[in-house]
Parts: structure tokens; sequence; C-alpha cells
């Protein structure tokens, strides 16, 4: 057999070879919202094409939705023309869409797998980035520009290369207080932001196989950032038990006959990789980033690096990131102060994330003069918190509980940093400018040291801060 | 639907020196609140260029001696992060047709070849030859032969590379897929018909 879960994802979803030597891929699962998809309507519009199989896309609204006055109109027009925009052309088209009034709107990363619509051995495509984050189930999901979504409403394929694999492989167990935030930061960190180009990254070994569905999306999530589009781990036993039950999820005999095939997905033992990296679970700490890349990272208890210690061709980006970030050289990163903190976003605004906080904060507060805000990813997670009294515990310590959405993970909607704020954040992109300020900064770290940050108002370890052990 | 065959971008050049220039830096997201990619050309590195303002210096874009240029040069990993199509619009707006740099992130440099904007690679040090022939005369013209694969000004030629299939999807005319995906749509229905979670 000898091939990877990609191999076999792109066989079965080829239609055939172009001209140009791409392939025609099938694109089983579409996903979109309402940033990059009325471009790609109005397209479709131009060229007189219609949606080829509109049950297959499915919609929700995230990136521009406010997260407190939630009323429509929206209070910013541009916002309003968007969500309309794109509730008139799932009208048009038939297309299943997640709208606010459903109950079901969240993050479109959060959203597929809560429905149970992301699914193993398939194809995923989403105007979107962090569409890797699928991959958790062992799909090959790629974020794509606005004319392949263009292309996947008018003819359910894109016109793509195969990457390459890299079995990027973490064995053992994490010390308390590490997640799996840390796990891809220390990833990102060691092969570089532009390292997995070319390349998806197969997450596999113990650490993985450990794993929750959720700490494994948390990780595929973040593949773009360190260069690789596609990032997946193999499906098991832990990824059919949460697919289960879910609302499109396969019923009755189908589920069987999917489970069956879903496990012939998976890599075969004897598969050849293009690249092989191999870490300890046991040699990351938490980590923080301090420069303007998620690759800019270092363990809590490490000092903000000197431009002169990074090789040669990334020194300039240091110097500017010290300086956006006003960081000083050989300064310990704990203790920076900190303005906002943020817990939210597709990396880590899933009920697990809130649950673990949870149950660490509770009884404590929020530092005076540190504004802290919980965005769950979806309504279906912000429910089922709000029953399970997460909401309390997180009001009682001071944060603001706030409706679903993207939110200051990238600045789109209201809630974005102001002036230079310091803002320790769960979320994926510490780039200059990404929470809405141009000079605003970005610390990436867990949600656990996100809340520790907002308890002490200052960059701390969460395993001191909570007592950890 | 014919496409213009582009094997040649012909214009004067500009250098955004930096790594990892970002999408979020190509374009900020505040400016994606849009339904058509109409007026994105005038927000390309629109914090970039207002932070140079306020320090009384003068972004490349802005700077008179490199307006009209229509080549940028640039450092690696560029367009990294963000899969929005808004950042090669946006440089496409502002008037960039051709785009070199050490490397490109993925999906930027997809959604660059399906908007026709050449992407080519170039060593860092014949980026930084480039970008002081410019530097000392901004009005000499700039020639990317994609046939030939190499880009020249004042008669000195610097070889730069291209992924196969993009070079051949911009050469053949063929640089935007839809019409030979639009062609597969039979055979697109039968694959489709042997994914059991493609039933409807």
């Amino acid at each position: 057999m000898s091939k990877t879960l990609l191999d076999k994802v792109w066989e079965a979803h080829t239609v055939r070879t172009l001209p140009n030597g791409a392939t025609q891929l099938l694109i089983g699962t579409h996903l979109i919202h309402e940033v990059t998809s009325p471009q790609a309507f109005g397209m479709l519009r131009d060229l007189g094409l219609k949606v080829l199989y509109p049950h297959r896309t499915f919609a929700t609204v995230d990136h521009i939705v406010p997260t407190d006055e939630r009323v429509e109109p929206f209070s910013d027009d541009l916002a309003d023309a968007m969500i309309k925009a794109l509730r008139q052309n799932c009208a048009e088209n038939g297309i299943t869409f997640f709208d606010l009034p459903t109950g079901k709107q969240g993050i479109v990363h959060i959203v597929g797998p809560e429905q149970g619509i992301t699914q193993p051995g398939t194809t995923i495509a989403c105007g979107d980035s962090h569409t890797s984050t699928h991959g958790a189930f062992g799909a090959i999901a790629f974020g794509i520009g606005t004319s392949q979504v263009r292309d996947v409403l008018a003819t359910q394929t894109m016109a793509l290369h195969k990457p390459k694999v890299r079995r990027v492989e973490v064995n053992g167990k994490l010390a308390p207080g590490v997640y799996a935030k840390d796990v891809i930061l220390h990833i990102i960190r060691k092969l570089g932001v532009n390292g997995g180009l070319g390349y998806a990254y197969e997450f596999a070994g113990s650490t993985f196989d450990a794993f929750t569905q959720e700490e494994r999306m948390t990780v595929c999530n973040m593949s773009i950032e360190g260069g690789a589009r596609v990032g997946y781990v193999n499906p098991d036993n832990t990824t059919f038990e949460y697919l289960k039950g879910r609302p499109f999820a396969p019923k009755g005999a189908d589920w069987d006959a999917a489970v069956a095939r879903w496990k012939a997905t998976a890599s075969d033992a004897d598969a050849k990789y293009d690249d092989v990296v191999t870490y300890n679970a046991a040699d990351i700490a938490p980590t923080v980033t301090w420069g303007i890349n998620p690759g800019q990272a270092i363990f809590i208890h490490e000092k903000v690096p000197f431009a002169s210690e990074v090789p040669e061709k990334d020194r300039a980006t240091a110097e500017e990131a010290l300086s956006h970030m006003h960081l000083k050289s050989g300064d310990p990163i704990k203790g920076t102060k900190v303005d906002v903190a943020f817990l939210g976003s597709c990396t880590n605004g899933r009920l697990s994330d809130l649950q673990e906080v949870a149950r660490h904060l509770k009884g404590r507060k929020v530092r005076e003069g540190v504004k802290a805000i919980v965005v769950p990813g979806s309504q279906g997670v912000a429910s089922v918190a709000e029953s399970m009294g997460l909401a309390e515990i997180f009001r009682n310590a001071g944060f603001e509980w706030r409706g679903a959405g993207c939110s200051m993970c990238l600045g789109m909607n209201p809630d974005k940093l102001v002036g230079d704020q310091l803002c320790a954040s769960s979320s994926n992109r510490n780039f200059k400018g990404r929470q809405g300020s141009p000079t605003g900064r970005t610390v990436l770290m867990s949600p656990l040291m996100v809340a520790a940050a907002a308890v002490t108002g200052e960059i701390s370890d969460a395993r001191e801060v909570f007592g950890v052990k | 639907m014919a496409l213009e065959k582009i094997t040649q971008v012909a214009g004067r050049g500009v250098y955004v020196p930096g790594e990892d220039l970002d999408t979020d830096r190509i374009i900020p997201a505040r400016f994606m609140k849009c339904i058509t990619f109409d007026g994105l050309g005038e927000f390309a590195f629109y914090d970039a260029r207002s932070f140079a303002k306020a320090d009384g210096q003068v972004h490349p874009l802005d700077d008179a001696r490199f307006q009209g240029a229509s080549i940028l040069l640039s450092g690696s990993n560029f367009g990294c992060g963000s899969s929005r199509e808004h950042a090669p619009q946006a440089l496409y707006r502002f008037g960039i047709r051709a785009i070199v740099a050490e490397s490109f992130a993925e999906i930027f440099f997809g959604n660059s070849i399906t908007l026709g904007m050449p992407c080519v690679i170039a060593s860092s040090e014949d980026i930084r030859a480039i970008a002081a022939l410019i530097e000392s005369d901004p009005a000499a013209l700039l020639t990317l032969d994609l046939t030939e694969k190499k880009i020249s000004i004042a008669d000195t030629d610097f070889p730069v590379t291209i992924a196969d299939h993009a070079h051949e999807a911009l050469v053949s005319g063929k640089w935007d897929a839809i019409a030979d995906l639009l062609e597969g749509l039979d055979a697109v229905k039968s694959r489709a018909n042997a994914l059991p979670y493609m039933a409807a």
C-alpha cells in the first residue's frame, strides 16, 4: 500500500489532469462566509454560471458580526451590507446558511466540525486560510482565494498541485499547563513561518494520538502559520466518537459504512513521506510570541532575544518586531504589561478551551485596568458553556461574555485594539495591525496563559498563577 | 473565454524591502469590508505608508520617483498569512503587474497567478542589485521575460524562476482556470457520484 492519507484522498477526488499539468480536484465540501464570497457570487453572475452542487456549500457569518450589540441593522453600514449580501446569495442559490437567528452561527471552522459537516477522507475548501483546521478529522482542507471560491461554486472543483507530505511527529506526554497551542507554536518556531511551503503537514505520534479532537483542531488550525496550506491528523476512534450523532454525520447503517471507509483513509504504516521531523512533548513549555509573526516565539521563562542572535536573514524582521512590540532584548518576556486579554478565535474558541480556563479561573478576578473578553467560537459553544455555568465563572471574574464570531482575532468588527495596546491573545496571528489597530501589539499564547495574563495584568506563567501541577 | 498570453511584463520597478510581508500588511482587514474589489488599490500597504508619513519618511509606494511603477520587488515569504484575494487584488489595482521576490506564500501565489499577475523568484543578491539599479535610475525600464525566464534592466539580465504549471498557465493564456474546469463537468459529475458523502 505505502500511501499517505493525502495520497488516498487526492486519488479519490481527482477528476482529471488539466492541460497545464494541474489536477482538477473535486472539492466535496465548500464552506463560505461574508468576507470572501460576495465577489465570487458577483463573478458567477457576470459569467452567467450557476452553483453546481448547492447542497455541498454551507455558509455562516463570522468575520464582521458584532459580538455585543447584535441587533440588525448593524451600526456599521458596510458590515450590514455584507451580511445581507450573503443572506441573499444563499437564498437565491439554495445554500444552507447558519445565520444569526438559527442558533448555529459561529466561526466557520468551528461550525463545520460542530455540525458534523467536516468528515474524514473528504476534501474541503473555504475562502479563509485557517481552513487547515478541518484536517484534524483526516480531511484535506484548503484555504482559497475568492476566484477559487467562484471555481468551487461553479464546478465543485479547483485546479491544484499535489503538495509533498512532511510527517511532524510529537511523542510523549505534555507537562501539566502545556497545551496543544504550545505544541503548534513550538513546531512553527522550529520549522519557521515558511518551512511548510509546498508541504502538507501530517501531525502524528503519541502526543497527537492522545489529543482530543479539539486539541487536534488547534494544531491543524495553525499549519498555515508555518507555511503549510494543509495540515492533518489521521482519523481514529477519537475522531469517530466526536462525529457520532452530529446533525450532518451519517446515521444508522450509513454510519458503520462511513467509519469503515474513514478508517481505510488513514496513512498506511509503511507510507512514504517526503520529510519527517520528530519532537519530544517533554521538551515543550508554555510558549508566547515576542514578535510580529508566529515563528517569533519563546518559552515563558526565556528572555526576549537580541536581533544579533537570530539568523542573519531574519535579523531585519527581528529588529522591526522589537521596535513594534516595544520590547527590550535580554528582558524576561514574563512581566510584560498587558492591556487586553482576548479568549476566542478558530484556534482556541471551543468548549474545551473555555472549560479548561474556567476550571482554573473560578474565584479569581481580572486585574483592574485589563479589558478581558471571551468570544465563544459559535452559538453552539456559547449555549453549552452557558448551561454549564462557564459564562457565569467568566463574568464573575470580570471577563465580558460575548456573542460568537472572529472578533478581535482580526478586528473586522467593532472589537479592536486601541493605539499600541498589548493583547494577550489565544488567536493565531501576531502580524502588525492584525487586531485592528495599526500600532496594536499581539502576544499569542494558550487560553490558560491568556487567563493568567488577565488576572495578573502581565504576561505570566499560568502554572504559577493557577498552581497547575 | 480567451485570455491574454502573458509572456512579458515591462514597466518601472519599485522595491518594498522586508521578509514575511504578510497579507494583513498588504491590505489591513478593516479595508475588506466591501462586496466588490473595486477601489482596493488605494489601501495597498496602507498602514506601512501611513507610518512612514507620520515618521516624516516616504514609503516606496508613495515616493514620487517610483510613481507608476508596475513591477514590485520584495523579500522572502511574500504574501504569507491570510488567503484573502483582496491582497493581490489591491496590488493589481494599485498598478502592479508582476512581483519579484525571494519566495512567495502558496495561497498568495495562486491568487496572483489567477489574476494574471506573474510572481517570479530571484535570488536575494539579484533583487538587491536590481533595487540598487532602480534607486540610481527610477525611470529605468524593467522587462520581465517569462519565455526566457529573466528580468532585465539597464542591459543587465537576471535569471528568475517560476513553477512550471504557473509558467505554462501564464504564457498559454490559461491563468484563470475556470474555462478548463468547466470543460470537465461531465467527469466532475461521475467522480462526485462515486463518493457517498456527495449524495444530495
